[in-house]
């Protein structure tokens, strides 16, 4: 033991090896591989007749992506929703995390952290289910609609768009409560006896340090909604992106699905770009 | 800079809506777990707890309650030893592609589930494994890594290498540092990443369906194919019931251990 202690100690370059082939070997050769295999598979063919998975090259399937309508209206409704839930997100969270950092006694910014949280780790599809039987048919909506005229939203997009927006807010109310916190009240005073008023102070001091922070929380609730087939298909007869990957796969076509997966993949990566550029990663 | 108090009042009125929208969904689905008819329509006409004696004595439930915590308990296991290594390699070392390493242990919870669960069901498939509770164990703990990877490094960035380095001086080996000085240290960075790492495996849907096999049912699988069975409704609402005062146990550690743990990545 202490042989090999001491040999460790004299080659750190080897302990640094040791430290990092368990989680490259699992992560690049399990996740990268597996990856890789799947979208290999979005460059192979499908043989009609006997429904299997042809090793021959072809660019077939991302001709089907681009040319069939339904992918490209399924892209653009998944991307507009991901913009729409992540600014509903953003627009609810911000009053919270305000008010959670800079007016809630320490008590209370406690309490309300707590509340914030504890959802986060109640099951997602408890929440999903809860919202499913709540816009049914005689369901709670119905019930406090009805007397006032209204009617739920049924079972579209606004549907969704509401489950995503519920689902999500904790992940947009805790980045930006921490950015908040993280600005020193020096600058705010400096800003007042500068002679700016409040409401000047928070857009040209305030906004501009917490808007890392809003791009670190809209990763998550953009990421999310890209991915999820779940809600969707729960709360809605609306099909999204996922649902698309999902039923193709079903078919089966291996090929095709994949090839509708890089959609996702590649809308995440270019907006994980554009976030980094702002300084976000430092707010996660 | 002292807000007016229309500013604080208009905030503290937005706050209190935002919770009661938080709150209203879980609310709504406890009652519903009281509700004696198996209709779920509202308001409720009367309660009873009949459907907790039927949901505890029902076979499927608790297999899947027991499938979830072992799924859980093993990808934990191996998040914390493998995302402990990377956190150390990249805190503790200078080196080509320590980036690289980092953005490698977010991907697989930055990528939408969809493509991780279809990704690692067709290696599985084209390595002919068989699908079952190891196979949702490898697909939880590639997720949960980055969890324990977190934890980890905030702890590490932390603590001085000083303790380390006088560990060494007064004649302690590799391995009594690492008992005595850095275990101790780690020790509520462990129980944290290990806490949230859990409860993310226990709640995973996505990637599970696509890594399970036939007759493996984690809670959340078998939730989701109650819910599409009217029938079996009340007792998931009890199901979900308690799902929601379980949700207490890691907000409860998480805050006692302190607030380094913000890590809401997940």
């Amino acid at each position: 033991m202490r042989r090999i202690a001491v040999f460790l100690h004299r080659h750190p370059r080897l302990q640094l090896r040791l430290l990092l082939a368990a989680p490259l070997a699992w992560l690049a050769l399990a996740y990268l591989g597996s990856l890789a295999i799947l979208f290999a598979n979005a460059f192979w063919r499908l043989d009609s007749f006997t429904g299997k998975v042809v090793i021959e090259p072809t660019l077939a399937n991302f001709g089907t992506l681009l040319s069939n309508d339904v992918y490209r209206t399924l892209a653009l409704r998944t991307l507009g929703m991901a913009v729409a839930v992540t600014l509903t997100c953003a627009i609810l969270a911000f009053p919270v995390a305000y008010y959670m950092a800079r007016i809630a006694s320490p008590r209370m910014r406690g309490l309300l952290l707590v509340a914030i949280l504890m959802p986060l780790w109640a099951s997602y599809l408890v929440k999903v289910y809860a919202w499913r039987t709540m816009l049914l048919g005689n369901g709670v909506v119905d019930w406090v609609l009805q007397p006032l005229g209204l009617h739920g939203p049924g079972n579209g997009e606004i549907a969704i768009w509401l489950v995503f927006s519920y689902l999500w807010l904790p992940y947009m109310v805790l980045p930006i409560y921490a950015g908040l916190e993280r600005i020193p009240g020096s600058l705010l005073e400096a800003s007042a006896d500068l002679g700016a008023r409040a409401g000047f102070t928070f857009r040209r001091v305030i906004l501009p340090l917490v808007l890392p922070a809003v791009v670190a929380g809209s990763i998550f609730t953009f990421s999310l909604t890209l991915g999820d087939y779940i809600t969707p298909q729960l709360v809605s007869n609306t099909k999204m992106i996922g649902n698309a990957i999902y039923d193709t796969l079903g078919v089966p076509n291996l090929p095709l699905a994949a090839a509708i997966a890089t959609v996702p993949v590649v809308i995440v990566v270019l907006y994980l770009l554009a976030a980094r550029r702002t300084g976000a990663f430092e707010s996660l | 800079m002292e807000e007016s108090r229309l500013v604080r009042g208009g905030l503290r009125l937005a706050t209190a809506v935002v919770l009661l929208f938080v709150y209203l969904p879980l609310v709504v689905i406890v009652m519903y777990a009281f509700n004696e008819s198996r209709v779920q329509s509202w308001p409720i006409v009367s309660y009873s707890l009949g459907w907790f004696a039927r949901a505890a004595g029902d076979q499927s439930v608790r297999q899947a309650f027991f499938n979830s915590i072992l799924a859980a308990s093993g990808a934990t296991a191996i998040a914390l030893v493998l995302g402990s290594m990377a956190a150390f390699a990249v805190q503790r070392f200078e080196f080509f592609g320590r980036e690289t390493v980092t953005f490698l242990v977010i991907l697989p919870i930055a990528l939408p589930g969809v493509v991780t669960g279809v990704a690692l069901s067709t290696t599985f498939k084209t390595l002919g494994i068989d699908f079952g509770l190891p196979t949702i164990i490898v697909g939880h703990a590639t997720f949960c890594v980055v969890i324990a990877y977190n934890n980890v490094l905030a702890r590490l960035r932390r603590t001085s290498r000083s303790l380390e380095e006088a560990s060494a001086d007064l004649g302690a080996d590799t391995w009594q540092t690492f008992r005595y000085i850095f275990l101790p240290s780690l020790r509520t960075a462990l129980i944290a990443g290990g806490l949230l790492a859990f409860a993310l495996s226990f709640d995973e849907v996505i990637v599970t369906n696509f890594t399970a096999g036939p007759g493996v049912d984690t809670v959340p699988l078998w939730v989701l194919s109650a819910i599409q069975r009217p029938n079996a409704l009340p007792v998931v609402n009890v199901v979900a019931t308690a799902l929601i005062a379980l949700s207490v146990i890691p907000v409860y550690f998480a805050q006692r251990i302190g607030g380094e743990t913000a890590g809401v990545t997940r």
